[in-house]
Formats: C-alpha cells, sequence, structure tokens
C-alpha cells in the first residue's frame, strides 16, 4: 500500500520535562516556549523554545501556585500571575535590579483571567471586567496603565502574530469583541456574534472557549468556530465556521468546512491547510478554503483528502524517560493529553513533547485524482516544487488515452503562477528603474515561491527524460511539448530555446521533417534572437539529409532512409539551425547532445564554421560537403531585361490585340 | 469543351478554340512486344471508341518516338512532340508505363468570304510544355492517390485489374481536366496557408493532438479552413495531391449545394445542448439513418516500406475541415462515427468560430481591401506555398483568371527560363502598351508581378517602384498602422501566411538599411 498518512509531527519536538505533581507545565503561544516549573520556581524554571537560544533555565523565589508564566518578546521581562489580582514581573535584562515587583489589576473586586505580551515591554491584563494596557518600566520597576476598558469578559483569546485580543462578553458568551494592539496603541474593532446551534433558555454560557481559535491563513485573520451539531438544529453533523476578522470594517462568515461527523475535534493551520483532528475515529482532515468547490455559492468546503490518521510516531531513544535498551515505542496518537495549539502545534504534556504538525506532500498525490484539483493545492503549498514535477512525469508516465487534456490543464495552472511571478518581478524591475522618487513605500522585490515552476525546472525534471523514455509513441511526445509550447504562448511567456531544441530533436529522430517545416512556417519555432538585418549573410541554404548523407558520419540502419524523405531543402537562421544540426547528430549517433544556450549570431557563425565531433570522436568538418554554409559573399542575381522581347509569342506578333479581354 | 474568346462577343468574324484533348492513353511496351499483339500494350484509351487500327498505329509512333529519341540521351527521354495541330505529351510514371496524353493546339477560325471553308490558324506556339507536362503528371498522381500505384493493381490482380482501375478512375477523370484554364499554378501544384497567428495555430495543434490521442485510429491529421492549409500529418508530397483533389473535386462538389441553399449545413436534429455543425464529407451523410453505410474512399499514401492505404474521413463544421486518416485494415463503424462526431463536432465548431473571428478582426485591423496596385502570382518551393491574387476562387468547372491569357503565357515563359538555371534571377518583360512583368526567383521563391503603369519606361518601372531591383527578397508586413513596418528576409515568412493581417511588398537592401538608419525604433524584424 502506497503511503497515505499526510500528516506528521515533526521529526525533533521540543522535549520538556513532563508534568507531574511537582512539575507543572506551561506553554506560551505568542514565543512558543513551554515552562516547566518544579515546586513554584524554588527548584527550577526551564524554558523550551523552538531554538536553543530561546531557551533559558533559572531559579525564582516560590511564592505560591504559578497560574501563568510567560516571557515578553525577546526574553526581557518575566510575568508571573500567582494570584486572581496581580502579575508579577522580574527583569531579564542585563544590568537592571533582578527584584520582583507587582502590579494590581485596576478595576476593584476584578480577578485576572490572564495577560498578554504585546511587544517587549507592552503587557494587557483581561479582567472578568475589561482589559487594562499597560506599559512596563524595568528600570523603574513600575508599570504606567496606557488605556484601560471596561466590559464583562466570560474568557479571551490571543493571536500573537496580529496581536488581536478576542473577548467573549454578554451571558450567552456568543458576542465576541476584538481588540488590536499596536505600537503603544490599543484599537477596539467592532464586535460580532456567532451564530449558535440552539440558544439555550435560560441564557447561560453556551459558546466555549475550546470552540473558538485564531489564525491566520493566506495572510489574512479568521475566527475559527467549531460548531458541534445539534439534534434540534437542523444539522447532522459538525462543522467549522470561518469569520474573516479584517482590521477595518466588519467581521463576515466567509467559509464553512463540513465534517461530515460528530463528536471531539481539535483544529490547526499547516501551510495555510485548516486541520481538523478528530479524536474518536483518530483521524485528521484538511480544508484548503482556496479550493472552490465548483457548485456552491457559499464557500462551503468539503476535506481536500479523505480522512486519514496522523503518521505513527515513535518516541526516540534519546527521550528523558527511555533506557538506552528499549526500543522506540509508539506514541499514542490522538491521546485525551494532548493540547492543540495554533497554529501548528501539539503538545503531550503527559509525555514531555511539543511537536510541530506538518502536511507531506507526496502522498496526497495518490488520494487526489483530479489532477486539476491536485495542482491547485499543490501551487499553494510551501514545499511544492518536486512534488509538482513528480507529478507532472507521473501524468507523462501514465499516457492513458484522454491524458493530453489533464496535460494541458496541468501546463495551464503552472503558467499561470509563472506569469504572474514574472509580471510581478517585471512591474518591480520598472519601478526600480524608474528610481525611488515616486512612492518611497519601496515597493518589495517578489518572493519566487516553490510554485513558481519555470521552463528550466520542466525542462530538467520533466520533459528532457520524458522525451527519451522508450516505449512512448513520438506522436505523445510531440503532442505533450507542442501543449506546454501553446499553454506558455497563451501566457505570453516568451519559450526558451531549448524547448525548441527539444521539439526539433524528437522531429528529427522520426524523420518528421514536413512537421518541423510546418511548426518554423507559423513561427510555433521561431528564433529567440531576432536576427539582424544588416548581417543578413546568416540567412543558410542548406538541405538537412545533407549532412547525414556526409560519408563520414555513422549511419545506423534504422536511420539510413533519412535523406530520402527529407528530400527538400530547409533553410534555417544560425541559432535554428544549431538546433536542428544537434538534432540531426543526436538521431545519428544517439546521444543526446546538450542544451546550448541560444545562439548568438556571431558565436553561432563560429560553431558553424568550426568543427564538430561526431561520436567517434573524429573531427567532423561541418563546412563538408553538402553541410551548411555561410555565404561569405552573396552573388547578386543576374538581371535580365527583356523589353518588347522577340519571340515572345502574342506580346511579339500582336502587341495590340493583348489588351483586349483583360 | 471549347471555349469560345470574348472576341467573338466583340463582334470580329473570328472563332478561337482553346486547346482540347484529342486523346489520352496508358501503355506498356513489354505487354505485346511480338507483331500481332499490339492491342495487349494498350491498358487504357481515350476515347474509346477509335478505332482499334488507329490506337495500335497511335501507341506505335509514341512507342517509336520515344526510342528514337532514347538514342540521343539515354537518361532523358522525349517529354512531348509539337506538332501544328496538336502536341503530344509523354510520360512514364512507371518502369515501362507510359501515359501519353495528346493536345490539340489552340487555333484561330478566319471565315473566309463567297462561303469557302474558313481559313483554320493554329498557334502552336501559344501552349507551354511545363503546364501541360505537370498536368499529365498530376493525372498519374491523382490515380496513384486513390488506386495506388499500377504495379499494386499488377500484383493484385493483374493486367485485367489493371485496366478495369484505369478505366474506371480516368474514365470520370479526364472528364474533370479543364485543359483551356490550365496555367502556372498547375506547375507549381502549390498549397495555399491559411494566415494565421501562432496562437490560433497552438490551439489547433492542440486541437488535432487531442482527437488523435483519444481516437487512436487515427493515423494522420490535416486541418483546412477555408479551403486553405493549416496542418498537415502527411507528408509534403502526399498532401499535394490531397489537397489539390479536396480544394478542386471534394470541396467545391459540397458546397455548390450549399450556396444554392440545398441541404442546409446546419442539422436538424440537436441532441442535448451540444449544438454543433459538424457533418461528414465523405462516408455517412446522415448518422441516424439506419441504412448509412459506413464506407470511406481509400487513399495511398506513402510511407516507410513503400506506400500505405488509408481510409479517408473528411469532417467539416462550418470552414473548418478536418481530414481524418486510418489504416485501411480497420473497419470502420457506426459506433466509431458516432465517437467521431460527438468528439469533433462540437470542438470543430468552436475551433472554426475562433479561427473565424480572429480573421475577421485582422481583416478589419489591415482595413477595408484596397484595389491592389499590381498582381501578382507568388510560389515557395521549398514549403509548396502559393499565392494568387490572379485567379479566382477556384470551383469545380472552371478556374477564372483576371488577366488575359496571353499575359498568363509570358508568366509561363519566365517560369521556364526560371527552371534552365539555378541561379537567382530577374526578368522584366513589357508586354503591351501598359503592361510590365516582372519575375523574380530569389532561393526558393518565385514572384510575378503583372504592373499597369502608365507610359513607365524601364528606368522608371526598375528605378522607383519599391517591386524592382531586388537583391533579396525582403518581405515587408506593413501592420494595421503604417508606421510599424515589419521587415523579414527569412524563408519562413511568406507573404501568403500573413496578407490578411497584413499588406506586404518587397522592398531592397538599400531601402532596408535606410528604414534601420531612420526609423529603426518603430521596425520588427521577424525571423
Amino acid at each position: 500500500m502506497a503511503e497515505e498518512h499526510y500528516l506528521e509531527l515533526s521529526e525533533n519536538p521540543v522535549q520538556f520535562e513532563h508534568a507531574s505533581s511537582v512539575n507543572n507545565v506551561f506553554f506560551d503561544e505568542a514565543n512558543k516556549q513551554v515552562f516547566a516549573v518544579r515546586s513554584g520556581g524554588a527548584t527550577g524554571v526551564v524554558v523550551k523554545g523552538p531554538d536553543d537560544k530561546s531557551s533559558v533555565a533559572f531559579r525564582m523565589d516560590d511564592k505560591g501556585e504559578v497560574k501563568c508564566i510567560k516571557f515578553s518578546i525577546g526574553n526581557k521581562i518575566l510575568a508571573v500571575q500567582r494570584t486572581s489580582k496581580s502579575v508579577d514581573f522580574i527583569n531579564f535584562i542585563p544590568d537592571y535590579p533582578h527584584t520582583e515587583f507587582s502590579q494590581e489589576c485596576k478595576t476593584k473586586n476584578a480577578s485576572i483571567l490572564g495577560f498578554c505580551w504585546t511587544n517587549w515591554n507592552e503587557v494587557v491584563f483581561i479582567t472578568d471586567q475589561g482589559i487594562e494596557f499597560y506599559q512596563v518600566f524595568p528600570d523603574k520597576r513600575s508599570l504606567k496603565l496606557l488605556k484601560s476598558q471596561s466590559i464583562n469578559v466570560n474568557w479571551y483569546q490571543y493571536c500573537p502574530e496580529t496581536a488581536v485580543i478576542l473577548l467573549s462578553t454578554t451571558v450567552q458568551g456568543n458576542i465576541l469583541q476584538p481588540f488590536a494592539f499596536r505600537n503603544g496603541t490599543m484599537s477596539k474593532m467592532s464586535k460580532f456574534e456567532i451564530e449558535l446551534p440552539v440558544v439555550p433558555k435560560p441564557a447561560k454560557l453556551s459558546l466555549s472557549e475550546r470552540d473558538i481559535a485564531m489564525a491566520t491563513i493566506y495572510g489574512q485573520l479568521y475566527v475559527m468556530y467549531l460548531k458541534h451539531h445539534s439534534r434540534t438544529a437542523n444539522s447532522p453533523s459538525a462543522e467549522v465556521v470561518l469569520y474573516h476578522l479584517s482590521r477595518e470594517g466588519s467581521c463576515k462568515k466567509s467559509h464553512v468546512l463540513k465534517l461530515n461527523t460528530t463528536g471531539k475535534f481539535a483544529l490547526n493551520i499547516v501551510d495555510n491547510l485548516v486541520v481538523v483532528h478528530h479524536q474518536s475515529s483518530q483521524t485528521s482532515l484538511i480544508f484548503d478554503i482556496k479550493l472552490k468547490e465548483p457548485d456552491c455559492a457559499l464557500n462551503i468546503h468539503q476535506p481536500v483528502l479523505p480522512a486519514r490518521s496522523i503518521h505513527p510516531y515513535r518516541i526516540p531513544l534519546s527521550g528523558p524517560a527511555a533506557v538506552p535498551s528499549q526500543p522506540p515505542v509508539p506514541c499514542q496518537l490522538y491521546s485525551s493529553s494532548w493540547s492543540v495549539f495554533q497554529p501548528d502545534i501539539i503538545i503531550s504534556a503527559s509525555e514531555g513533547y511539543l511537536w510541530y504538525l506538518q502536511v507531506k506532500l507526496p502522498p496526497t498525490v495518490n488520494l487526489l485524482q483530479d489532477k486539476g484539483k491536485l495542482m491547485d493545492f499543490l501551487l499553494r503549498r510551501r514545499e511544492c516544487k518536486m512534488v509538482i514535477l513528480s507529478v507532472c512525469s507521473q501524468i507523462l508516465e501514465v499516457g492513458e488515452k484522454g491524458s493530453l487534456p489533464v496535460v494541458a490543464t496541468v501546463f495551464d495552472k503552472l503558467n499561470q503562477v509563472y506569469k504572474d511571478y514574472l509580471e510581478a518581478e517585471q512591474s518591480y524591475t520598472q519601478a526600480m528603474e524608474s528610481g525611488p522618487s515616486r512612492g518611497s513605500a519601496a515597493q518589495k522585490r517578489p518572493v519566487r515561491t516553490q510554485a513558481v515552476i519555470d521552463q528550466s525546472d520542466m525542462y530538467t525534471h520533466v520533459l528532457s527524460s520524458f522525451t527519451e523514455r522508450k516505449g512512448v509513441s513520438h506522436k505523445f511526445i510531440i503532442a505533450v511539448l507542442m501543449e506546454y509550447i501553446r499553454s506558455l504562448n497563451q501566457f505570453q511567456i516568451t519559450v526558451q530555446h531549448y524547448l525548441y531544441e527539444l521539439v526539433i530533436k524528437t522531429l528529427v529522430q522520426h524523420n518528421l521533417f514536413y512537421m518541423l517545416h510546418q511548426f518554423l512556417q507559423y513561427h510555433v519555432l521561431s528564433d529567440s534572437k531576432p536576427l539582424v538585418s544588416s548581417n543578413q549573410e546568416l540567412i543558410l541554404r542548406r538541405r538537412v539529409c545533407g549532412s547525414v548523407d556526409a560519408p563520414h558520419l555513422p549511419l545506423s540502419p534504422s536511420r539510413a532512409r533519412l535523406p530520402r524523405r527529407a528530400g527538400y531543402v530547409h533553410r534555417f537562421s544560425v541559432s535554428l539551425l544549431n538546433c536542428v544540426l544537434s538534432g540531426v547528430f543526436a538521431a545519428v549517433s544517439g546521444e543526446h547532445v546538450p542544451t546550448r544556450t541560444p545562439a548568438v549570431p556571431g558565436h553561432a557563425e563560429a560553431s558553424v564554421h568550426g568543427q564538430r565531433r561526431d561520436h567517434r570522436g573524429s573531427a567532423v568538418e561541418a563546412a563538408g560537403s553538402g553541410c551548411a554554409q555561410i555565404h561569405p559573399q552573396r552573388r547578386w542575381p543576374r538581371q535580365r531585361v527583356c523589353a518588347e522581347v522577340p519571340g515572345r509569342g502574342a506580346a511579339d506578333r500582336r502587341p495590340d490585340a493583348v489588351l483586349h479581354g483583360v | 469543351m471549347l471555349m469560345i474568346s470574348p472576341k467573338m462577343a466583340s463582334g470580329m468574324q473570328e472563332k478561337q478554340y482553346t486547346p482540347s484533348l484529342l486523346s489520352f492513353f496508358i501503355y506498356n511496351p513489354t505487354f505485346g512486344p511480338r507483331e500481332g499483339e499490339e492491342e495487349k500494350k494498350i491498358l487504357f484509351y481515350h476515347p474509346s471508341d477509335v478505332e482499334k487500327n488507329e490506337k495500335i498505329r497511335n501507341v506505335g509512333l509514341c512507342e517509336a518516338i520515344v526510342q528514337f529519341t532514347r538514342t540521343f540521351c539515354p537518361t532523358k527521354p522525349a517529354k512531348s512532340l509539337h506538332t501544328q495541330k496538336n502536341r503530344q505529351f509523354f510520360f512514364e510514371p512507371e518502369e515501362n508505363f507510359w501515359m501519353v496524353m495528346v493536345v490539340r493546339n489552340p487555333m484561330i477560325e478566319k471565315p473566309n468570304k463567297d462561303g469557302k471553308p474558313p481559313t483554320v490558324e493554329y498557334q502552336e506556339e501559344e501552349m507551354l510544355d511545363t503546364v501541360y507536362g505537370a498536368v499529365v503528371r498530376q493525372c498519374y498522381s491523382m490515380y496513384k492517390l486513390f488506386n495506388g500505384t499500377f504495379s499494386r493493381a499488377m500484383q493484385a490482380g493483374g493486367v485485367e485489374l489493371l485496366m478495369q482501375k484505369l478505366e474506371k478512375f480516368f474514365y470520370r477523370y479526364l472528364q474533370t481536366l479543364h485543359l483551356q484554364s490550365c496555367d502556372l499554378l498547375d506547375v507549381f501544384g502549390g498549397i495555399s496557408f491559411f494566415p494565421l497567428d501562432k496562437m490560433t495555430y497552438l490551439k489547433i495543434q492542440s486541437f488535432v493532438n487531442r482527437v488523435e490521442e483519444s481516437l487512436s485510429l487515427i493515423k494522420y491529421t490535416a486541418f483546412l479552413y477555408n479551403d486553405q492549409l493549416i496542418w498537415s500529418g502527411l507528408e509534403q508530397d502526399d498532401m499535394r495531391i490531397l489537397y489539390k483533389y479536396l480544394t478542386t473535386s471534394l470541396f467545391p462538389r459540397h458546397s455548390e449545394p450549399e450556396l444554392a441553399g440545398r441541404d442546409s449545413p446546419m442539422r436538424p436534429e440537436v441532441a442535448g445542448n451540444l449544438l454543433h455543425y459538424g457533418r461528414f464529407l465523405t462516408g455517412p451523410t446522415n448518422l441516424k439513418d439506419p441504412e448509412a453505410k459506413f464506407r470511406f474512399p481509400k487513399i495511398f499514401v506513402s510511407a516507410e516500406d513503400g506506400y500505405e492505404e488509408l481510409h479517408l474521413i473528411v469532417y467539416k463544421a462550418m470552414s473548418a475541415a478536418a481530414c481524418f486518416m486510418i489504416s485501411a485494415s480497420v473497419e470502420l463503424t457506426r459506433e466509431f462515427c458516432e465517437q467521431l462526431d460527438s468528439l469533433v463536432g462540437p470542438q470543430l465548431t468552436l475551433l472554426a468560430s475562433d479561427i473565424c473571428e480572429q480573421f475577421t478582426i485582422n481583416r478589419r485591423i489591415s482595413g477595408p481591401e484596397k484595389e491592389p496596385q499590381f498582381k501578382f502570382i507568388y510560389f515557395n518551393h521549398m514549403n509548396l506555398a502559393e499565392k494568387s491574387t490572379i485567379h479566382m476562387r477556384k470551383t469545380a468547372s472552371v478556374c477564372l483568371t483576371s488577366v488575359h491569357p496571353d499575359l498568363m503565357k509570358i508568366l509561363g515563359d519566365i517560369n521556364c527560363d526560371f527552371a534552365r538555371v539555378d541561379e537567382d534571377e530577374e526578368i522584366i518583360v513589357k508586354a503591351m502598351t501598359d503592361y510590365w512583368v516582372v519575375g523574380k526567383k530569389s532561393d526558393q521563391r518565385e514572384l510575378y508581378v503583372i504592373l499597369n503603369q502608365k507610359n513607365a519606361n524601364l528606368i522608371e518601372v526598375n528605378g522607383t517602384s519599391p517591386l524592382f531591383g531586388i537583391k533579396q527578397m525582403y518581405v515587408i508586413l506593413t501592420k494595421s498602422t503604417p508606421s510599424v513596418p515589419v521587415i523579414s528576409s527569412s524563408p519562413y515568412v511568406d507573404p501568403c501566411l500573413f496578407f490578411s493581417p497584413f499588406s506586404f511588398f518587397f522592398i531592397t537592401l538599400e531601402e532596408v538599411k535606410r528604414l534601420c538608419a531612420t526609423q529603426f525604433n518603430n521596425i520588427f524584424f521577424l525571423d
């Protein structure tokens, strides 16, 4: 069975001491740090971050049970919440006093639900009666209230990437109030309501913190609501509803992800995909909100792929609890001790692991039969290049009936992305050339993502090996190459010379000179470098068969018929000629002639006059019998003038009569 | 068969007779070498009602002439025999098989007074060997296209079968020869290509490839639009003769009823919304007819090992025609035809309207068609591309030219001169009071221009007109905006491929240099 697990846990998890009665574990989403606090900090606090730099170990006095512990951005200040009234701060900046200082919440009788760092020295307290925005002065060991807002809060969520705090308000908890923080300012965004499946009577808190998550998908902030099924409402299965939260304007319900099942779920965002874990079936689903369902006006999405479990994971030997002699233990996936954090973090506190969830693209190839949809899916993924190229090879390999339209669709999709990149690049270059005077907002150089598959990628990884594969009909090869050239032309992308060379080589190998001829005639194959008129000697007159006829060239029996079939004259400009020549040489010697860079007229002249080597290694004079020759001095045509020609029949005998009837 | 010249109508008392076919026969001298068995040599004789002895005499004469002239030049046997009243053309397509065509010279009948019989003046100089020699060769090529070679018939069923085949084919074919309208174009036997932009061309490629892929029985495909070729999967020589058949016989036969309003091409029964205009020009006229026969004409084309026999399916939607060729060993069924119809019909209809749209856009850009200052025939030996503004649209029965036959004769003469030498040449002929005829041969291309410039003398013609003194054929294609000329010296830029979106003319090297120096920015070089 082919590999089908398209999700996996990262190979190098962050390891920490697992949670126990003496060891409390905390996770900070902003810095992605895990805090292992032993005995309230007295026997040590070990902080593990995604890399070694963000890992710290220290001791602090045990002043009661720690409820929440977080570093400010850059590990400058540590904030610890031990009571519901106040938060304690410890400087971690060298040369600053290390003694703790404390800040109580301003609102009387309020209890602190939690706090979030929005900058290295800015912190927000969320209390059940509102939020308070402070600036911390580590040197003075004091805080200054910047702004506060009173509002009844049930619970809150924080999205560190966008510095947006979401508060659940009202009795039912389904009115959400977002606040955005930036450089010392706090701005209230417009609130919105989550539609509850059932409205409880009497009113009670019905929207759980667990069912809401915030994440950025394709650069946009979304609030994800896990809407459980309910028997009374008309929803047979659970779904995820995405609310698009724009900085200005209102929050709109934008996407619905159909889960087609019920039970306990958890959400992750990986590579802009929404991953929904289902605990009871121990499987996960993925959704791509940019993948349009053809028949849905509203953005209702079905899973991209069938549900599959995360790839089985074995706890490595070097694990903290493992004895060297023991084999790696299979890790229990979808365990109830797992905690899932945004965007892609899974923590098993009982085992002391933090994993990043990853999407593996190769298994998706076999799970998604619709190649067009597969391409759309792959083109939006981060590490997609090699997978896309392998899909291209695979489609060509199968070569079953009716695959040509599929090939065409795939090429068009690839070239759309390629074209978009080229255009962005071009407008950037133009903007740079026009100088920085206009719009100092300095246009960013477009990033070349892996999805940009250019002609050389296609050539190197797909087309060149495809054309050399045995047992593929030349008709199919030419059809595929023409389809690619058509697609490039459709997007007005200049076709690279080596693609023409590939076409020419294939045509020459199969004696299809007339086809070649017609392609040239309609400029389907054309010179990439225009010929300059003053140097028109570059036009060559030759017979292609001439060079094959040359006695010093080895002829395999199958090629011996070439001259007869190619019984008409071909003329080529130099760079094209080079192409054809290498095609002929390859056909004759059975060797692949490496791609030559498009010929510059001057160089081309040299190479035609110069010597070529055939596969036996002996020098072959290119300008030998029947081979290409550049006319060094063109003979001007004879010009004959015959006015009133004698002996020219009618014109001579009856000069007047001919006028009649014209 | 006699055509009467316009002079008749103008009241003159002369009657002019155009060349006409006197006889046409095929023989093989090895079939009846002994005396008394001469009749066996004759494989086909037209007209058939000629007395046996006369047939034998004529054949014998030809045989003797060929034998006799062979002694002077063993490699090049005689091609024609000129006599006062007629001219005979000899052609040996296959070893020992001879085709002979006897054409009566054009003549003028001058009535005499007093009831005397009219004087007949034969104009033996008016006929060109090249033109009628080409006609004979074409006869053979056409026979070969539909029947294969003579020796194939001999192998399959001996002399009897060959004679049957010859009788069956030539009886009808000779009636379609219009010797009076044969001219330079018959010598070229060229192909008219449809001017098309690259993108539309690639779309057609894509269509052809897809059809060939999904209907893998199809071996070759050819694509035409407006009776002009766009794509041929066949080899050049085969395409040349097939093109001739399609454009002079098959298409006109089908377009004439259309023009007359009968047999509307729109199908009465439309399945679903797959509205399409596709129909078979060969094979079944109506797929729904339970009696329909799925037989297609067979053609022979050259292949790796001699020849191969193919079914010829011609399918047309609006002005686009696709020819599909399938190995004759395959039996074609109703299912296959239905499959082809449902696959090709909608796509071809769409493609045809695409091309038509593109074509009309180009037309509109190039502006209203002006009366050209000159008329020309262009031919490229390399790709057989031809273009004539002299000839009207060909129909099944006649090929009309817009210039006087005498001018056509001059063109033919110039062509003969060109054929004699390999070098590039230019010939200027002052034909009649106001006509200049210029022939130009450059590399593989030939251009003939008929110019009517009042009172132009040689120096003016040669010096001022952009057409003369061309050192190398530069083609200038002027796009809609006249300030953006495109210059090309590429052999693949054929004016006939660009004629509709562009107007074009040829200029000298000096002119190119001048243009480059003065307005380089506005010139595109095309190659």
